[in-house]
């Protein structure tokens, strides 16, 4: 069924189909849209969830960990501010091994004040224990979310899926909605978690590791959310096989083939930068967009294998590590010293706080690459 | 027959737990855990109770255990009693937390969730301090108290708790009291069959931060109450009652004098005359209120009877 949704309804729309059990929010711009649209599916019992609507955002992580551990299917949503608010609890979802899933509606952290988007409130997850998706259009959203509910259960960590303010919250766009029976076929038999609450075998689930013990719980995340990558392409192989959605992987590849400079980047500024380089290929030059779509797993494998084929890469970052520099840039630079790739990076930041971007700006950064 | 043979013989506490010897909230749990029976999830935030619990993998209580991050207890046992009822598992959700992570740093959330009426009964033992760092001040400890972030003696006044939560408009509040195990437990045991938000605080004296010889945790918990220090009471649907043995202690002339229960211990050991004045004026004024409160509880429900007569005339 086509439906003409904007990201934040679309997000909506994926957590329905996903029959989700417990829903906690706390109400932020761009946020908003995706629990008034998630209230008005319970209340005309279209899903049959308990929502919570909390005092903050540090509760609605606790409630929805809570949630969790009970066993039930659950989601929150938030932007920058309630995003930070929550931020022990992000630990928190992910130190307990809890499935939930977050929508991230990214938007650049006060002050000063600014509701428009960029991804320094999305890249704080970055060491927390999450796997990071990020979408870059409404269908995606709605892909994401139902996969993302997949992707925890079978990491037993939770899932952010993250997709620009307004750019992609509010801006709306045909999505293909599948048949419920399809999500429930894909999603598969709820199954008991060994992380949630066990009235017949009681342990105490976060107690007091000393020394000698409290490694091996983060070598676990790390080692788990390292080898997740194999993990979303079989979910993404499964999703396709029961909706017959698209397949992109973990990046999004558009010209690199034979392209001279690629520009690796994330959200919905992709487009504006394919937009460009389609326009630089009609005038001849080579060059090719990488969309990132997971920063955890982080897709080393695809970035190498787009590297060493480059001759240049322009890492474009919609965040900054301020006094450093681009998040993203440091990461991909980070596995092509690792693999031995020894393509000069290019790294640019830009679009913070919701500045515009647009197909310009970006033949202008691909120029400047190429030194033409 | 002995007090201990009235409750289930079931122990949920276990042996060889990290508490203090003497440890005022480790009895209470004991008595709380046996009133709530075996299908019960604790919620327990950074609290001396993540330590008595024990260190992983064990864990010092036979029932389930979520330990939980400081400001957190309350908005994930919302969580969690909801996912529960959204799968049709039943269970008593509580949450056992001490007076910093209740009075102080989780009262935030706590608020929220009363106010959500979520079925939920949250104990907050109240040890009068941040215990487990090392005796620090917190919002209920008393006035004039040692620690050792108020090394001459705390200057605020004890939050009133209770009351506050009273103020939500709850099902059920009530004090409880270690000494007085079968008030404790009937307590415990009645939030459970009442639906919604279940308020219950604890009055859990620690020998450690307290200064006084672990032998005494029940002859202090005891003396809080029958000096007035403590008022044993509930507030159900709204209605406020007192329970024995502070029911008669609305005369002043009953209760014991204040000295008794301060001199035992060494937290109070540096208190002057006038701060014994201060102390008991607060506790004169708490009892002025709750004679006040019951007196305008009884004319309001007079009023509201004479009321419903009027209209059906």
């Amino acid at each position: 069924m086509r439906e003409f949704l904007t990201g934040n309804y679309a997000a909506a729309y994926g957590v329905k189909l996903s029959r989700v059990e417990v829903v906690s929010a706390y109400p932020i711009t761009p946020q908003t849209s995706v629990i008034e649209k998630i209230s008005e599916f319970v209340e005309k019992g279209e899903l049959k969830a308990k929502l919570i609507r909390v005092e903050s955002e540090h509760s609605a992580m606790a409630a929805v960990i809570g949630a969790a551990f009970s066993g039930a299917r659950a989601y929150t949503a938030t932007s920058a501010q309630g995003l930070l608010y929550m931020y022990e609890m992000i630990w928190w979802a992910a130190g307990s091994r809890l499935p939930v899933v977050a929508g991230i509606v990214t938007r650049a952290i006060a002050p000063p004040w600014s509701i428009w988007t960029d991804h320094s409130d999305f890249m704080t997850l970055r060491d927390a224990g999450w796997a990071m998706l990020f979408a870059s259009s409404a269908q995606e959203v709605l892909d994401m979310t139902i996969q993302a509910f997949k992707l925890a259960k079978e990491l037993m960590l939770p899932v952010a899926v993250g997709w620009d303010a307004f750019i992609t919250s509010h801006t709306a766009e045909p999505v293909e909605v599948p048949p419920q029976e399809q999500v429930d076929y894909f999603l598969g038999e709820k199954k008991k978690s060994p992380a949630a609450v066990d009235f017949e075998n009681p342990f105490a689930h976060g107690a007091l590791a000393f020394p000698k013990d409290y490694p091996k719980f983060r070598e676990d995340i790390h080692r788990t959310l390292k080898a997740a990558g194999e993990v979303y392409s079989n979910i993404e192989r499964r999703y396709y096989e029961a909706t017959g959605r698209e397949r992109y992987g973990l990046v999004e590849e558009v010209f690199c083939e034979d392209a001279d400079a690629v520009m690796f980047i994330m959200g919905a500024a992709a487009g504006d930068a394919i937009h460009a380089a389609g326009e630089l290929r009609r005038k001849g030059l080579h060059v090719g967009v990488a969309r990132i779509r997971s920063i955890r797993p982080f897709p080393r494998n695809e970035v190498e294998k787009i590297a060493r084929r480059a001759s240049k890469v322009i890492v474009f970052d919609r965040s900054y590590s301020l006094g450093f520099g681009g998040v993203l840039a440091t990461e991909v630079r980070s596995v092509l010293h690792e693999e031995g790739v020894d393509t000069p990076v290019i790294s640019v930041t830009g679009g913070l706080g919701g500045s515009d971007l647009s197909p310009e700006y970006f033949e202008k950064i691909f120029l400047k690459g190429l030194g033409v | 027959m002995s007090l201990l043979e009235q409750f289930p013989r079931e122990e949920y506490l276990l042996k060889g737990n990290a508490a203090c010897a003497g440890c005022g909230p480790a009895l209470a749990l004991r008595y709380v855990l046996k009133a709530l029976g075996p299908r019960t999830v604790l919620v327990i935030p950074a609290s001396c109770s993540s330590i008595i619990a024990g260190a992983y993998p064990k864990s010092a209580f036979k029932v389930p255990v979520y330990h939980i991050a400081f400001a957190a207890s309350a908005a994930t046992a919302s969580g969690l009693v909801e996912g529960l009822e959204a799968q049709g598992i039943e269970a008593n959700v509580v949450v056992w937390a001490g007076d910093g992570g209740t009075v102080d740093i989780g009262l935030q959330g706590l608020s929220g969730a009363a106010e959500r009426n979520h079925n939920v009964t949250y104990i907050c033992y109240d040890n009068e301090a941040y215990m487990n760092t090392g005796i620090q001040r917190s919002g209920a400890t008393p006035y004039g108290a040692w620690t050792t972030t108020t090394p001459l003696g705390n200057k605020g006044r004890k939050k009133d708790l209770p009351f506050i939560m009273a103020a939500h408009n709850i099902p059920y509040v009530a004090t409880a009291s270690p000494a007085f195990p079968k008030d404790l437990v009937n307590k415990v045991a009645k939030a459970q069959k009442i639906r919604g938000f279940k308020y219950i605080h604890i009055l859990a004296p620690c020998p450690t931060g307290w200064r006084y010889d672990p032998r005494l945790t029940v002859k202090i918990a005891r003396l809080a109450v029958m000096t007035g220090f403590w008022p044993l009471l509930e507030i159900e649907h709204g209605r406020l009652r007192l329970n024995n043995p502070s029911t008669n202690l609305l005369d002043p002339a009953r209760r014991r004098p204040l000295k008794e229960y301060l001199e035992l211990q060494g937290r109070y050991r540096h208190l002057s005359e006038e701060d014994l004045k201060v102390l008991q004026r607060q506790i004169d004024e708490q009892w002025a209120r709750i004679k006040a409160m019951l007196r305008v509880q009884e004319e309001l429900e007079d009023q509201v009877e004479q009321g419903q007569g009027e209209r059906q005339r």
